[in-house]
């Protein structure tokens, strides 16, 4: 960046929106189009804009009748239904009720403002009715966004890490921003914060969650580090979300440290005996369907010594799940295989044997709860207990992938954040930064987007709507 | 799924292969290595299911043996929309590039499958090879025209009616027969069976309105803005493609009005010659520049750099074909028309010989991908294309 970029962005912008992805743009976008001067401050560089945004692929969605590519109906009940079962009632009410109602109109905005959707992917059917995919997934909406923001004529400016947010009481100045290696103070009105949680900074979670957080893998953007967010709540604004916590599900052993996305998941638990690096089993694998139970197993797998766990399957239960995105470690014989995945062959090989021994005759049926369970194995495995005896027999390694952290800032119903003297005058915030309020506990498919594009378009347009 | 399928994954680069004690197949090629890498993240992932028939054939499959990666890379039509909307390009470590190692799977395919073996390779890579069998045929018909007696009215008073019968009917026939040959290839390499009309017409609806170009829902496709969509790719080829049939029906049409009528050239304006091959040439024209043009904006590593100029000399020779077919109508009576005549002779020679083995092939390979496809998705067939992999 010259000179030329450092003289526009002198000038003072009715809003500065802090973050580049979803509920960043969705902001940017109302602000743009209520005529207000925007600046967009993207962390990552301009290949890695979006945040977790471009990592995700659909939008969980009210609505009465057809819509878009939805069918049915799935109404507001239903839908803070599946939110209580997911949160256990951490969860605000009236805000998850205001997301929930308001993501009906979202869809359509989303279409004028160049999102497309696409039907249900193939081994999705079960999300057709509650979860609008999008065409390309989260980057081609993160595509479209920037491309309909940078036309309404907002300024996006890319490698831009907000250091500081500049407050006066309960009144927003300024943000400080190093762009390419250069500090920056950028004046504006309002500020709309969207800039994710600290999931990225390893550092930071291993002192929330402890030193084993440091194996954990991060699916997401290596850009959210927390520093907005940190820096808010040293200046006193209030939190939400347990601050030690984090959405963390068991994905594939290997996966990159960031970044790795949706293709790291391993589906085959359910079908598989899992232990842990002694050879142990150590929980029921097939306790449910795997949809309710990837995420306990990212916290199950955080137990174990080292954060990792190794799944076992036999080869008839290969074609059952998702392919894998690397190929699984192969071998003719359980020994064989524990020696590959450096574990102690006899002890693996007595884990899968005394498991076999305890299978029952019965039907397999592995689309559904088909109650073949083990007799007199501790911990038992509910369903899907068929013997492991067909070879080549294959294993994956598993780790805890972090998606997201709780902790964010409290906002009202119009998006307003709030310091220790009340909401301040000019500070919005959206989107992950706020997502602990309305998901105190566990994760809906499809509910951070919602989040996000509501909230974002609330703060964009209050930011708009705010008289300097 | 069998073991060696599973195991015969390439991609050892980065050493996530497991597979270590099983061996590879295809040591010689390995684009397919990684092709198979990248189409298995796909597969993984599956975001992109929406804008091709090849994310679709994706799906339908657990493991890659090199015959269906062969079909995978001519169902693929470069709409480059994965590419733009995937989140594992580079510098991402998994540095997808789908449309370009489809696009490199694809012109060795076409080189392979080619008859005689060993000519594709050459024009599909060279525009200075498509330049020089231009200037040959251009030779060749001056020299013709120069030597040979002409018989008759309007052109055929420079080159007679037979004399252009001796040298084009083997120019159209044997091209035909190449492909014919390099097509039967194909089918073998990507397990084809007996085809039924309704895979034609499935394939022939995809073709006439370009629908894998089309975005998948008519926005069209990331070709020369990137990010954006534009639908100007698919007009542009279609304006190519509709044009170029145009001329071939006139060239038909002028066939049998001079045997079946003994009405010979020159005819007028309002014949089934003129009136198909006017607008036929002027689309041609209009087309092909377009699609140059847009070449020229295009990201070459998409698709296969290395044959960048063969593809952007064939379009030339495209464009040239259909332009100096208009310049001879327009010269019609003045002493121009004995060069221009040759100029388009040549072109169309040149054209028509380099068929097999230039870009030009892609039309017919494509239609085979596609109704190959089409075969699978109907459910009478398994989608494997049954190769062994060793």
């Amino acid at each position: 960046m010259g000179t030329s970029d450092r003289d526009d962005i002198a000038e003072t912008f009715d809003v500065v929106v802090v973050g580049g992805g979803n509920a960043a743009l969705c902001a940017a976008m109302e602000a743009a189009e209520a005529g207000r001067s925007v600046v967009l401050l993207e962390g990552a560089p301009k290949f890695y804009r979006g945040g977790n945004s471009r990592h995700t692929r659909n939008f969980r969605c009210m609505h009465r009748g057809a819509l878009g590519p939805l069918i049915d109906d799935y109404l507001e009940d239903e839908f803070f239904d599946d939110l209580l079962k997911v949160t256990k009632g951490e969860t605000d009410e009236g805000l998850a009720r205001l997301v929930i109602r308001n993501s009906e109109q979202c869809l359509p905005w989303m279409q004028a403002h160049g999102v497309r959707f696409q039907k249900s992917l193939s081994g999705t059917l079960s999300l057709e009715r509650t979860n609008a995919f999008f065409l390309g997934g989260g980057k081609a909406l993160v595509n479209a966004y920037y491309a309909t923001a940078e036309d309404l004529g907002v300024t996006i400016r890319y490698e831009a890490q907000v250091r500081h947010v500049g407050l006066e009481g309960r009144r927003f100045t300024h943000v400080d921003v190093d762009i390419a290696g250069q500090r920056f103070r950028i004046k504006g009105s309002t500020v709309v914060l969207a800039a994710g949680g600290f999931q990225s900074d390893i550092e930071w979670l291993a002192r929330a969650w402890g030193p084993s957080a440091r194996n954990f893998l991060i699916r997401g953007t290596p850009y959210n580090r927390g520093v907005v967010l940190k820096d808010m709540l040293d200046q006193g604004a209030v939190s939400v979300g347990d601050p030690t916590q984090c959405h963390a599900v068991a994905i594939d052993g290997r996966a990159p440290k960031f970044d790795g996305g949706i293709v790291t998941r391993l589906d085959c638990v359910p079908f598989s005996v899992v232990v842990n690096k002694h050879g142990d089993r150590f929980y029921d694998e097939g306790e449910d369907v795997w949809p309710k139970r990837y995420a306990i197993w990212g916290r199950l797998v955080a137990a174990q010594p080292d954060q990792v766990a190794y799944v076992i399957i036999d080869s008839r239960s290969l074609p059952l799940f998702m392919p894998s995105v690397y190929p699984p470690v192969a071998a003719e014989t359980i020994e064989q295989l524990a020696k590959k995945l450096e574990l102690d062959p006899d002890k693996v090989a007595r884990t899968v044997r005394e498991f076999n021994d305890s299978c029952r005759d019965g039907d397999f049926r592995p689309q559904q709860l088909d109650g073949l369970a083990t007799e007199g194995l501790d911990p038992p495995k509910t369903n899907w207990a068929r013997p492991i005896v067909e070879p080549p027999f294959y294993g994956y390694s598993l780790r805890p992938g972090v998606t997201f952290t709780y902790l964010g800032l409290k906002v009202d119903g119009e998006a307003r954040a709030t310091g220790a003297d009340g909401p301040y005058e000019n500070v919005w915030a959206a989107g992950e930064m706020i997502a602990g309020s309305i998901l105190g506990q566990g994760y809906l498919a499809g509910f951070g987007m919602t989040i996000g594009t509501v909230f974002g378009r609330l703060a964009g347009k209050g930011a708009a709507a705010h008289d300097a | 799924m069998t073991l060696e399928a599973i195991d015969g994954r390439g991609d050892d680069a980065r050493g996530r292969a497991e597979a270590a004690d099983m061996p590879l197949a295809e040591p010689a090629f390995d684009i397919f290595a990684e092709a198979r890498r990248q189409v298995e993240i796909c597969n993984a992932c599956r975001y992109c299911e929406g804008y091709c028939q090849v994310f679709p054939a994706i799906t339908r499959q657990t493991a890659f043996a090199s015959g269906d990666l062969t079909q995978l890379a001519n169902l693929c039509h470069n709409c480059r929309g994965c590419y733009y909307a995937c989140q594992y390009t580079a510098p991402h470590e998994f540095a997808l590039n789908l449309p370009g190692v489809l696009s490199d799977i694809r012109s060795d395919s076409w080189s392979r499958f080619a008859w005689p073996t060993g000519f594709a390779g050459l024009f599909q890579r060279s525009g200075a090879g498509i330049a020089l069998a231009l200037v040959v045929a251009l030779a060749l018909l001056f020299a013709a025209i120069a030597a040979l007696p002409g018989e008759g009215a309007g052109f055929y008073a420079w080159l007679g009616h037979n004399a252009m019968v001796a040298i084009f009917a083997p120019a159209f026939l044997f091209p035909i027969a190449a492909l014919a040959i390099g097509i039967r290839r194909y089918w073998r390499e990507v397990g084809g069976k007996p085809v039924v009309w309704r895979d034609l017409a499935d394939a022939g609806a995809a073709v006439a309105q370009l629908r894998n170009l089309s975005g998948g829902q008519g926005q069209g496709c990331n070709f020369e803005e990137e990010e954006r969509y534009s639908d100007q790719r698919r007009w542009l080829h279609q304006a190519v493609m509709y044009g170029f049939l145009l001329c071939f029906l006139s060239t038909c049409s002028a066939t049998l009005y001079h045997y079946l009528f003994d009405w010979s050239a020159p005819y007028p304006w309002w014949t089934l010659p003129k009136l198909l091959g006017v607008p036929g040439g002027i689309l041609l024209v209009v087309g092909t520049a377009g699609l140059g043009w847009l070449k020229t904006r295009a990201d070459p590593a998409l698709g296969s750099p290395a044959n960048w100029n063969g593809e952007m000399a064939f379009i030339l020779l495209l464009g040239l074909t259909g332009l100096t077919g208009l310049v001879l109508y327009a010269v019609t009576g003045t002493a121009a028309v004995g060069s221009i005549l040759a100029l388009h002779l040549g072109c169309v020679l040149a054209l028509f010989l380099l068929t097999p083995y230039s870009k030009m092939a892609h039309g017919f390979y494509r239609m085979a991908a596609l109704v190959r496809d089409a075969q699978v998705k109907s459910g009478r067939v398994p989608a494997s294309s049954g190769q062994a992999r060793r």
